[in-house]
């Protein structure tokens, strides 16, 4: 007889489960009854959209996930990429955007700390991160309290656990106001033939509880529970989790040790929905039933009921499936690391998630059901608005000052404020820190030479102007990042983060961003091999930005013949590797220096990315550059820019005065430096490839300056561009 | 040089500083777990870096207070070498082997960038190898690094040349732009009186080979090796 804790089934509760009339009509045909309070809360727990994907599916098995070094593809626990030796990278990213508004800097951290679990899970030590964060306008009244707590909490995290955070991206626009954007991404490093998976095998088999304790944290944060329902569910608790690096540490170094005796054979950690989407994902994976004791699970407060054990999202918690000879091993290295250890259930070959509490069975579900069966909507979308049309601009403007604002404002501004209050050198392996076109980390365990390369990018105002170019921008400009510093770009991880998807409108902006996604990477043969999708991201029904993030994973054979984007010596000569610019829609010029918002986003030539990234990657592997640096906001202007900043020298360059040529967005383009000796040779490559280059000038000087055009001085540049950050951010003390 | 390194949980350093030993020295450190009692005979201790126990009350204070800190402290009372970085650094001031507390840093964040140190004593068996390589730039990495000690200690600590390292700019100034967390004097490192005993907040371990951008770390290894010979 099932336990129903003497909850009546109402509409009321059904609704504010977030389950809606169909959805609950297809719980009753499923198990031919009333479900009890416990299943109501993990059928809505496993049927959320975070969860079930259900308005993404669709569209998300468009994407292309396999490849020749792709060993693990979407739907583990992160992705899995072969990077020779025999070993292999695993990645993820992952949005912790509602959190992170209601309490920064927990809402950051249990991100980072979900993330990392994520990847050590299966088997990897993490060995980078990377975050990808939006705020508000920068006089919006909460956005310092938000950049301040957000930064604290991935630092705090990250910081603590003890891995170097090596890239990222910070963006401020109004239409975040009231709805930032966290996104997490952590990478490990595995043996390739020991990747542990979340698929339970064998029946019988104890399914051990490890970590931390059970507490109501996140109770309702996955459910939504009502004002009706306060005897259950503390309202007052809030619903973001508290991080806890220093257990995280624990477990990671636990759960290694405990990987290395043979003892796990599947392992998943808890996320979302707790133990119920753990349990429940290990068995239906495996193809086998999972019965759950709850009077077992060390809990830290007392009384709790089923259903709030069940949907707990208390962090730095582990299941896992043991081999039973080897219990005591895991016992002691679990001891020895002042963790919980307990078996809470076992495996059955029924198929059927059975929850016991007090003992009563409290759930008796269809296992294979609660993830299959899950809904999967075809939603409803409406044609997307054309981009605006471009209106003129006016073309005699002060370049020099146009410059000095696209280098030393909100989103043009050094992130260094930030990047600084992370490890960036723990492990000894970081060859190249934020500040770069990529993040780069040697690889331990190879030849010493070996390197991984990591970038984060997307581009929200070209997305929302034109969601399908802005879709293959996103995984354009991450490519090309990776090429910039002469990694192999091998596969990317992608955090989709739009609006409310029952807007056709949005339905549309999310497919078409998803798609042109997809057309990137079959160009660019650069998968998609983890990741995860936030809706509803709204408020007030104000959308954010379209942001599809996308992470990228490159491979260094020899980390010293790495690139970086700093001018190095006088007299080198530079080049633009790409042609000439001509696209001022969706610019930052226009943005920033116009104060408009106007046209289309630039156009993406998949074809030209490959060939010119192709040009890039050979001349820096023949070491025929001193120097590079990709395109993006600001155009080649900028670019200059931040490469003078960068190596603290200036440049004498040839440039004409149009707008296009100097800050237009168009994709495919580097600037390299090459030594006079190397120039014949890296002009008749390029010719040979048939890709564009312009001479623009040498570097020299403590100026940047172009004839009859502008000149800046480095000083003055550096000045702008390093100060807008810490200026703004101690005007906190004073609010 | 025999060396053992203190492993507490949430230290995360320890790999970092196990490397460095080991490719400095030629062998691998012993690694002592914070709840073993015993600890080799060594001729050098390495309390690492991290956050021991979370540093969840003040940095170091628990791990000061477990059993291997005793045998730690029976080491370098016996006149054994002892180093401290970071939050080893924190420990070994919570245990009372080394004057002075570490306080937050000055701007109330956590800070990770390359500063630069002037070695100020070369004479110590830390420090001797920076003869002539007295100004270096250093990775830092800490939110309690600040720090601080009444006067009279500080006189002492001048007065018997305890102070190791200063920050100071790329010119070997100690000013007080250079000073990166608002340390008394800029103080980056400090020996105790007997000069057996070094903590400092900088991480020479991630400064020893050419992917590091230095190798300005190995000479306090280097300097180890050269005083136990």
């Amino acid at each position: 007889m099932l336990k129903n804790q003497n909850i009546e089934i109402t509409p009321e509760l059904i609704a504010s489960h977030g389950l809606n009339e169909e959805e609950y009509a297809k719980i009753l045909e499923l198990i031919g009854r009333e479900p009890t309070y416990t299943e109501l809360g993990i059928f809505s727990a496993m049927w959320n959209e975070h969860c079930s994907y259900k308005s993404s599916k669709k569209w998300l098995k468009t994407l292309p996930t396999t490849g020749d070094r792709v060993i693990h593809g979407p739907g583990e626990n992160a992705g899995v990429v072969d990077i020779d030796d025999g070993q292999a990278v695993v990645f993820k990213m992952e949005s912790h955007n509602h959190p992170s508004y209601i309490e920064p800097y927990q809402g950051a951290a249990t991100g980072v700390g979900g993330i990392l679990r994520d990847v050590f899970t299966m088997g990897a030590r993490p060995i980078a991160a990377m975050n990808a964060l939006r705020f508000g306008a920068p006089d919006h009244e909460k956005t310092r309290h938000l950049v301040s707590g957000v930064v604290a909490g991935v630092g705090g995290y990250g910081n603590s656990f003890g891995v170097p955070t090596v890239g990222g991206e910070v963006e401020f626009d109004p239409r975040y106001n009231g709805n930032i954007l966290v996104n997490a991404f952590a990478a490990g490093l595995a043996d390739a033939d020991k990747i542990f998976l979340c698929a339970a095998k064998g029946v019988g088999l104890p399914i051990v509880y490890l970590g931390a304790k059970t507490g109501r944290d996140g109770v309702g944060g996955a459910t939504m529970a009502s004002a009706e329902f306060g005897d259950d569910i503390d309202e007052k608790r809030p619903t973001v989790q508290v991080g806890d690096p220093f257990t995280e540490k624990c477990l990671l170094e636990a759960c290694l040790e405990l990987m290395q005796t043979g003892a796990v054979i599947a392992i998943q950690d808890m996320g979302a929905a707790g133990l119920t989407c753990s349990a429940v994902e290990m068995g239906a994976q495996g193809n086998l039933g999972v019965e759950l004791y709850l009077d077992d699970v060390p809990t830290r407060e007392e009384a709790m009921t089923a259903y709030e054990m069940m949907l707990s999202e208390s962090q730095e918690r582990m299941l896992m499936v043991l081999d039973p000879e080897k219990e005591d091993v895991a016992k002691a290295i679990f001891h020895k690391w002042d963790l919980d250890f307990a078996i809470v259930g076992k495996t059955t070959d029924d198929l059927r998630f059975r929850v016991i509490h007090e003992g009563a069975e409290v759930a008796n579900l269809p296992i294979k059901d609660l993830g299959d069966e899950a809904p999967e909507y075809d939603r409803p979308r409406a044609a997307y608005p054309a981009p605006s049309t471009l209106g003129e601009i006016d073309s005699n403007i002060d370049i020099a000052q146009a410059l000095l604002t696209l280098v030393g404002n909100a989103n043009g501004a050094s992130r260094r404020w930030v990047w600084e209050q992370y490890d960036t050198l723990i492990q000894g392996n970081s060859v190249q820190v934020p500040g770069g076109d990529a993040g780069v980390v040697r690889v331990e365990g190879a030849d010493g030479k070996k390197a991984l390369a990591f970038s984060v990018d997307v581009t929200p105002r070209y997305c929302e102007a034109n969601p399908r170019e802005g879709g293959k921008q996103a995984v354009a400009e991450c490519w090309r990042n990776l090429s910039a510093v002469g990694a192999l770009p091998l596969a990317a991880t992608d955090n989709l983060n739009f609006g409310n998807p029952e807007k056709p409108e949005i339905m549309e902006q999310f497919s078409q961003a998803i798609l042109g996604i997809g057309d990137a990477c079959r160009a660019l043969e650069f998968p998609i091999v983890s990741g995860n999708v936030s809706l509803y991201n709204e408020t007030n029904g104000i959308g954010i930005l379209p942001t599809p993030a996308i992470g990228g994973v490159g491979l260094l054979k020899d980390w010293a013949k790495m690139m970086t984007l700093s001018f190095k010596e006088e007299g080198e000569v530079i080049l633009l590797i790409g042609e000439k610019g001509t696209h001022l829609g969706q610019s930052a010029l226009l943005r920033d220096c116009f104060n408009r918002i106007e046209g289309d986003a630039p156009t993406v030539d998949l074809e030209k990315e490959a060939k010119h990234g192709a040009l890039i990657r050979d001349l820096i592997d023949q070491q025929q550059l001193t120097a590079c640096h990709d395109l993006s906001d600001g155009g080649l202007v900028v670019a200059l820019a931040e490469m003078a900043m960068k190596g603290k020298i200036g440049a004498q360059l040839e440039l004409s005065n149009d707008l296009g040529e100097l800050f237009g967005e168009d994709q495919a383009r580097y600037i390299v430096t090459v030594k006079s000796d190397n120039l014949e040779s890296v002009l008749a490559a390029a010719k040979v490839q048939n890709v564009p280059v312009t001479q623009l000038g040498t570097v020299g000087g403590d100026k940047l300056e172009a004839k009859d055009i502008f000149a800046v001085s480095v000083a003055e540049l550096s000045d702008f561009h390093e100060s807008w950050f810490p200026d703004y951010m101690a005007a906190e003390a004073a609010q | 040089m025999k060396s053992a390194v203190i492993v507490f949980p949430g230290l995360n350093r320890d790999r970092d500083m196990i490397a460095a030993l080991e490719k400095v020295t030629g062998e691998k450190p012993h690694l002592a777990w914070h709840g073993d009692s015993d600890l080799p005979d060594v001729d050098l201790v390495v309390v690492p870096g991290g956050f021991s126990y979370g540093d969840y009350l003040r940095a170091g204070a628990i791990a000061a207070r477990s059993p291997m800190l005793k045998r730690v402290k029976e080491h370098a009372d016996r006149g054994g070498l002892t180093l401290g970085v970071c939050n080893g650094f924190q420990i070994l001031t919570e245990t009372g082997l080394l004057p002075g507390a570490l306080m937050r840093n000055r701007d109330l964040k956590f800070l990770c960038k390359v500063i630069h140190l002037k070695a100020e004593n070369t004479t110590s068996p830390f420090t001797s190898a920076y003869k002539g390589h007295e100004a270096f730039p250093c990775p830092i990495a800490h939110h309690d690094g600040n720090y601080f000690i009444d006067p009279d200690g500080l006189k002492a600590l001048e007065d018997n040349n305890q102070i190791a390292f200063r920050y100071c700019d790329e010119n070997g100034n100690v000013t007080l732009e250079a000073n990166p967390n608002g340390s008394i004097e800029n103080i980056a490192g400090i020996t105790n009186k007997q000069g057996n005993v070094l903590g400092m907040m900088p991480h020479p371990e991630n400064l020893i080979e050419a992917a590091h951008g230095g190798i300005e770390g190995r000479y306090i290894f280097d300097s180890l090796v050269a005083a136990v010979a």
